[in-house]
C-alpha cells in the first residue's frame, strides 16, 4: 500500500483543537470521547478523567509518570476493565460496558505493555488470527474446508504483504517464540493491522526495543497515520514523543493535567511539576539526556 | 504361570470395547486440555451422564437405543453448559477443583437412594441393551441394541482376538464412532477455529484484543469434549451394565494418564495412549497376581492386584516431570503452557 | 460370551473393589429370595438403629405374586419381583420380632397398619423399604435437640477438617501448589498410629499418637526435600505440579491399600460409649478430647503464625514471594517448615478422622479431600485463618445438611458451596481479591 520511505521529518497535524488549550479541550474531529471515567482500587483512585477527546487521523501521545493511570485508562477504554462510572464513545457509539472483544470488533485495537505475541503459533498463524474475515473461525463452518479455504488464501496474501512491510516475511513459518523481543513487538503491531482498525492504541511500543529497531517502529507508526488510521500511544521516551506526536495528553494521579502540541506541553509548568517535582526549570528533554542544554548538569 | 494366557489376555485389550470407550473419553480430554487448555478433572462425570442418560432413556422413557443414546449426549451438553457458564472464566487450578466437585456431585446424585427409582442407586442399572421386562411385558426396558446386531451368533477371529458376535458388534460400532470422532477433531483442530482455540490456550487476552469471543470458543470446546466423554460412557453402557462406582475421580485421573502418555495436544495421541495404558493395565493386573500365586513375589494375590495402580500413580509423576509432551507430542508446542 | 463376560466382569469388579471412594460399599449379603426375577425390593429392619436378624417379611403383588424373606445378620433383606412400575405390599410379621418391640407409625407413609407398607418399584427396577422400629429413634427426637446435636457434630468435624486444611492452605499460599496428595498425609497419620499400636501394644496409644504425628511431620519433610523443592527449583509450572500431586496421590493411596487392604480397621478406643451432655446431645470421651485438643492446637498454631518470626515469614512469602526472598527470608527453609508443620497437623487430623468416621481405610483421606478444598477455598486459599473459618462452616454445613436432605447426599451440600464460592467470591471469605480468572 504505502512505500517504505523513512520519514525523518513527519508532517505534523495542527489545528486539532477547538478553543483554548486546556485539559479536556474539544477537538475538531474526535474519534474517541471520554466523560467522567472513574476507576478506584480500594482506596486508590487510579483513573479520574473528567473529559478527554482523541483527534481523528492524528498521532496522540499519552504521557505521565509511572502510576498515573495510563494503562488502566487503556484497559477501561478497550473493555479489559470495568470503571466505577463513566461514559465514552467511539465514532459516536457508546463503548461503555462492552466486553473487550466487542470493542475490538468496532475497530479499536490495542497492544499490550508486555507483548502478547502468541509464541506457540507461527508468525503466519499469528497474522491469520488477526483477520476478522475468516468464516472458518465459526465452529459450524470450520468442519467444511470448502467454505473457508478461499478466504484463507486471501488472508494469507494480505498477511504476507503486511509482514513484508514489517520485514518479517522471512520468518513467516517460525514460531513466534523464536523471535527477538523487538521483532515480537513488530509482529504484534502487524497483527493488529490485520483487523483493519480505525484506532490503534499502543501501550509503550518502544519498551525494551533496541535503538536500531526504534526508528523502524516509528516509521511504521507514522505509516499508520498515512493510511488513515488514528494512533493513541503511551510512551516515556520524550524524544520519540516530540518527534512523531501531533498531540500530547498528560496524565498524573489519574487525571488529565495538560494537553497540547508536544513542544508546548513539554514546557508546561504543571507537566514539569507532575513529572519532576522540584526541578522546575529544566526542559523535560534534558532530563532524559537526549538533549544537551548548555550549563545544566545532567540529572538522571 | 501361563505367560501365553496373560499375554493373550492383555493384547486382546487393544481394541476391546472398553478400551475404545476410554479412548473416546481421552479424546474429549484432548479437546479440553490439549487444545483448549481447559483443566477438566471431571471427565468421569461426563461419561457417567452419557452412560446413565442412555440407560435411563431406555428404562424410564422406553426409547429405542438410537434415541436413548441422544439422551445421554444431551445430558452431557446440558452439564457442560451448566458447568461452563459460571466457571470458564476461572483460573486453571480453580477450574480443576470445580470440575472434580461437579463430577462428584453427579456421582453422588446417581448413587443416592433418593433417586433410586430411576438410577438404581448402589446397584446401578442393567438389562437395557437387550429385550428386558417380563413375559407379560416384553417391550419394557428393551432398548434393542443387542437386537440390532447383524452378525450371526458364533465366535469369530483368532486368538487373542477370538470373540463372539456381540463383542465384534461392539467393537465395530465403537471403531466407527471413534473414527468419526478422530476425524472430526482432526478437522476442527486444523481449521481456523482450531487456530483460535490454540491462541486462547496460550493467551486469552491477546485473542480477545483481536475481536474473538473467547468465552464462546471455550464453551464450544467444553461441549465438544464433553460429548466425546459421553460417547465414551455410551460405549461402556453398550458393553455392560452401568454403575456409579465406575465413574469416580480415579477414572478421570486414569484418563489423564492415558492422555499425557500419548500426547495431550495431538489427535492420535489419546488413542495411542489409551491402548498402551489399558493393555499395560491388563498385563500388570494379570502378571503380578500370577507371580504371587507362583510364589515368586513376597506378597499375596490380592496385594498383587494393587500394584498396577501404584505403578500408574508414580508413572504419571514421572511422565509429567520428564516427558510432558508424551510419546507423540511436540516438545516445542508445549503441553503445559505456563 | 462367557470369557468376554468374565473379563468384563473382572474389570468392572476390579473397579468396584478399588474405586469405592466415599465408603459407600455395596451392601453385604442380604437374605435373598427370587434372585432369578429381574427386579428387586430390598430393605432394612432396625430397632433403635440396631439391625434385627431373623425377622420375616411378607411381600404380595399383582398377578398373584407372593414371597417370604428373612432378614440376615445385618437386618437386611432382598426379594426379587417380577414386574416394575408396579406396587407391592411389604409387611413385617410381628410374631417374628423380638419381644417387646412393635412397628410404630412411620410418618412418611401415613399408613395405619405401620407394619404393612406399600412400595412402588419404579422404572429403574429397584426399590427400598425400611422398617425402623423402637423408641428413641430419630423421628421421636425433638427438632431443637437434633439441631444442637448436628451443630456439635459439625463443630467436631469442622475442627478436624481445620487441622488438615490449614496445612493445605499454607502450602498453597507459599508455593502455589494445589496439593492433591494432602489427602494421603491425612491417611498417613491414622495408618502410622495403627502400625505403632500393632507394634507397641494397645496400652501405648498415648505414645503412639504423638509418635505418629512426628512420623507425619517427617513424611512431609521428606516429600518436600525429595520431590517438591527440586521441582520448584526447576521452575515447573503450577498446572504441572498439580498433576504431579495427583499422580503422587494415586501412587501413595494404592500403596496404602497394598499394605492394609480394603478392610476398615479401627483404632483402640473407637466406638467409645457416648454419654448425654444435655438434652439429647451425646458425645463420647473421644469426641470431647479431640475437640479440645483441636482447639488448643489451632490456637497454638494461630499464635505461632502471628507472633513468631517464621510465622510472619510464612505470611510474607504467601503475600509476595520474590519480595520476601529479596528481603533476606530463606524461602526454601520456611517452605520446608510449612511442609513439616502442615503434615504434622494433617497427620493428627487423620487420627481424629479415624475416630470420627469411625475406622481407617486406605482412601479415608481421599474421602475428605474435596471437603478440605472446599474449606480452604471458602475461607480463602493461602490464609490459615481462612482455612479455619472455612472448615468450621463446611463441617457444620455437612453435618447440618443431613437434617434437610438425605444423609447420603450430605457431601453434595458442601460441594455445591465449594462451586458457589469459586463463582461468586473466589478469594473466599478472608482472602485477598486478586485475579483468579
Amino acid at each position: 500500500m504505502s512505500s517504505n520511505e523513512s520519514s525523518s521529518t513527519p508532517v505534523k497535524s495542527t489545528g486539532l483543537h477547538v478553543g483554548a488549550i486546556k485539559p479536556g479541550v474539544a477537538k475538531k474531529d474526535p474519534i474517541l470521547v471520554a466523560d467522567g471515567v472513574h476507576r478506584q482500587f480500594g482506596g486508590l483512585v487510579a483513573v479520574d478523567v473528567e473529559h478527554v477527546e482523541i483527534p481523528r487521523n492524528a498521532i496522540t501521545a499519552l504521557i505521565g509518570p509511572n502510576g498515573a493511570g495510563k494503562t488502566t485508562f487503556f484497559n477501561l477504554l478497550t473493555g479489559f476493565d470495568q470503571p466505577d462510572r463513566g461514559a465514552w464513545s467511539f465514532n459516536g457509539n457508546s463503548l461503555a460496558k462492552l466486553s473487550a472483544f466487542k470493542v475490538a470488533r468496532r475497530g479499536l485495537i490495542r497492544t499490550f505493555q508486555l507483548t502478547k505475541a502468541l509464541g506457540l503459533l507461527t508468525v503466519m498463524d499469528n497474522m491469520k488470527l488477526g483477520s476478522t474475515e475468516q468464516t472458518g473461525e465459526k465452529l459450524s463452518a470450520s468442519l467444511f474446508p470448502f467454505l473457508w479455504k478461499k478466504q484463507e488464501i486471501e488472508i494469507e496474501a494480505k498477511a504476507l504483504e503486511i509482514l513484508t512491510r514489517f520485514k518479517l516475511d522471512t520468518k513467516r513459518d517460525d514460531f513466534a517464540a523464536s523471535l527477538s523481543g523487538g521483532q515480537r513487538k513488530l509482529l504484534e503491531m502487524a497483527r493488529a493491522l490485520m483487523t483493519n482498525p480505525e484506532l490503534v492504541m499502543l501501550d509503550e511500543p518502544m519498551a525494551g526495543v533496541n535503538p536500531a529497531l526504534t526508528q523502524s517502529l516509528l516509521d511504521h507508526i507514522l505509516n499508520l497515520k498515512k493510511d488513515g488510521m488514528t494512533v493513541l500511544f503511551v510512551e516515556h521516551d520524550m524524544q520519540m514523543v516530540r518527534h512523531i506526536a501531533d498531540w500530547v495528553i498528560v496524565m498524573a494521579e489519574g487525571k488529565v493535567v495538560a494537553e497540547g502540541a508536544p513542544d508546548e506541553v513539554m514546557k508546561n509548568p504543571a507537566v514539569i511539576d507532575a513529572y519532576l517535582g522540584s526541578h522546575q526549570d529544566i526542559d523535560l528533554g534534558a532530563v532524559t539526556g537526549r538533549i544537551t542544554l548548555p550549563k545544566i548538569s545532567k540529572e538522571k | 504361570m501361563d505367560f501365553l494366557a496373560i499375554f493373550n489376555s492383555s493384547i486382546s485389550f487393544i481394541l476391546a470395547p472398553t478400551t475404545i470407550a476410554y479412548a473416546l473419553a481421552t479424546l474429549g480430554l484432548a479437546v479440553h486440555f490439549g487444545f483448549g487448555g481447559l483443566l477438566n478433572m471431571g471427565m468421569a462425570g461426563f461419561m457417567a451422564l452419557g452412560a446413565y442418560g442412555y440407560a435411563i432413556g431406555v428404562l424410564t422413557f422406553g426409547l429405542p437405543w438410537y434415541f436413548a443414546a441422544f439422551v445421554g449426549i444431551g445430558a452431557s451438553v446440558v452439564f457442560a453448559l451448566i458447568l461452563g457458564i459460571p466457571t470458564l472464566r476461572l483460573r486453571g487450578d480453580y477450574l480443576a477443583i470445580v470440575t472434580i466437585a461437579a463430577a462428584e456431585i453427579v456421582r453422588l446424585l446417581l448413587l443416592s437412594s433418593a433417586f433410586g427409582g430411576i438410577t438404581g442407586s448402589a446397584d446401578g442399572l442393567s438389562g437395557f441393551n437387550g429385550p428386558g421386562g417380563t413375559i407379560t411385558n416384553p417391550t419394557v426396558g428393551a432398548g434393542g441394541f443387542n437386537e440390532s446386531n447383524p452378525i450371526p451368533p458364533g465366535d469369530y477371529g483368532f486368538v487373542p482376538f477370538l470373540d463372539n458376535e456381540r463383542t465384534w458388534y461392539l467393537r465395530i460400532v465403537g471403531i466407527i464412532i471413534l473414527t468419526l470422532a478422530i476425524f472430526l477433531v482432526w478437522r476442527l483442530v486444523n481449521s481456523p477455529w482450531g487456530r483460535v482455540i490454540k491462541g486462547i490456550r496460550e493467551d486469552e487476552d491477546a485473542v480477545r484484543s483481536l475481536g474473538k469471543n473467547v468465552f464462546a470458543y471455550k464453551m464450544q470446546a467444553l461441549i465438544i469434549g464433553g460429548v466425546l466423554g459421553a460417547l465414551g460412557g455410551l460405549m461402556l453402557a453398550f458393553s455392560t451394565n452401568v454403575n456409579s462406582s465406575v465413574y469416580v475421580t480415579s477414572l478421570t485421573f486414569f484418563l489423564w494418564t492415558a492422555l499425557l502418555l500419548g500426547g495431550a495436544a495431538t489427535v492420535f495421541g489419546p488413542l495411542a495412549g489409551s491402548i498402551i495404558f489399558w493393555v499395560l493395565q491388563a498385563f500388570l493386573g494379570l502378571l503380578f497376581p500370577a507371580l504371587a500365586d507362583a510364589g515368586l513375589m513376597p506378597f499375596t494375590t490380592i496385594q498383587a492386584a494393587q500394584i498396577k495402580y501404584i505403578i500408574v500413580g508414580f508413572a504419571l509423576v514421572l511422565l509429567v516431570v520428564y516427558r510432558p509432551q508424551g510419546l507423540f507430542g511436540n516438545k516445542k508446542e508445549l503441553t503445559f503452557v505456563k | 460370551m462367557r470369557r468376554n463376560a468374565s473379563r468384563l466382569a473382572s474389570a468392572v469388579g476390579a473397579f468396584v473393589l478399588a474405586f469405592g471412594v466415599l465408603g459407600l460399599a455395596s451392601p453385604a449379603q442380604a437374605d435373598v429370595v427370587n434372585p432369578e426375577m429381574p427386579f428387586k425390593i430390598s430393605g432394612n429392619v432396625q430397632n433403635k438403629g440396631e439391625p434385627i436378624a431373623g425377622v420375616t417379611i411378607n411381600l404380595t403383588g399383582g398377578g398373584g405374586y407372593a414371597a417370604t424373606v428373612m432378614t440376615d445378620a445385618e437386618g437386611k433383606f432382598t426379594a426379587g419381583v417380577p414386574e416394575k412400575e408396579a406396587d407391592y405390599s411389604v409387611s413385617v410379621d410381628e410374631a417374628t420380632l423380638p419381644d417387646g418391640i412393635a412397628v410404630i407409625d412411620n410418618p412418611a407413609t401415613e399408613f395405619v397398619e405401620a407394619n404393612v407398607q406399600t412400595v412402588t418399584v419404579g422404572p429403574g427396577g429397584r426399590a427400598t423399604m425400611n422398617f425402623f422400629i423402637g423408641q428413641g429413634e430419630r423421628q421421636v427426637t425433638g427438632m431443637f435437640d437434633q439441631v444442637v446435636q448436628r451443630l456439635i457434630s459439625g463443630l467436631n468435624f469442622g475442627l478436624m477438617l481445620a487441622l488438615a486444611s490449614v496445612g493445605l492452605s499454607l502450602i498453597y499460599g507459599t508455593t502455589g501448589i494445589s496439593n492433591f496428595a494432602h489427602a494421603e498425609l491425612v491417611t498417613f497419620g491414622a495408618i502410622a498410629t495403627l502400625g505403632l499400636v500393632a507394634v507397641m501394644g494397645e496400652g501405648m496409644l498415648w505414645l503412639a499418637i504423638p509418635l505418629a504425628i512426628v512420623l507425619s511431620a517427617g513424611f512431609g519433610w521428606g516429600l518436600d526435600a525429595a520431590l517438591w523443592a527440586p521441582l520448584r527449583r526447576r521452575g515447573m509450572g503450577l498446572v504441572q505440579l498439580m498433576i504431579v500431586s495427583i499422580g503422587l496421590s494415586l501412587g501413595i493411596r494404592y500403596t496404602y491399600q497394598f499394605f492394609i487392604g480394603g478392610v476398615t480397621e479401627n483404632l483402640p478406643g473407637s466406638g467409645a460409649e457416648r454419654f448425654n451432655l444435655f438434652g439429647s446431645v451425646s458425645l463420647s470421651i473421644i469426641d470431647i478430647v479431640s475437640m479440645g485438643v483441636s482447639v488448643l492446637l489451632i490456637i497454638a498454631f494461630a499464635w505461632w503464625l502471628s507472633a513468631s518470626k517464621i510465622g510472619k515469614a510464612t505470611r510474607a512469602i504467601s503475600d509476595n514471594p520474590s519480595l520476601a526472598a529479596s528481603s533476606g527470608i530463606d524461602v526454601d527453609g520456611v517452605v520446608r517448615i510449612v511442609w513439616i508443620i502442615g503434615s504434622a497437623l494433617a497427620g493428627f487430623s487423620g487420627i481424629l478422622w479415624a475416630y470420627f468416621r469411625p475406622g481407617i481405610r486406605w482412601d479415608m483421606g481421599g474421602q475428605i479431600l474435596l471437603l478440605i478444598f472446599a474449606a480452604t477455598t471458602l475461607g480463602g486459599l493461602g490464609t490459615a485463618y481462612g482455612a479455619l473459618v472455612g472448615s468450621l462452616i463446611v463441617g457444620i454445613l455437612v453435618e447440618g445438611s443431613s437434617l434437610f436432605i438425605p444423609s447420603d447426599l450430605k457431601y453434595v451440600g458442601a460441594l455445591v458451596v465449594l462451586i458457589g464460592i469459586l463463582l461468586f467470591r473466589p478469594q473466599g471469605i478472608l482472602g485477598r481479591k486478586e485475579r483468579v480468572g
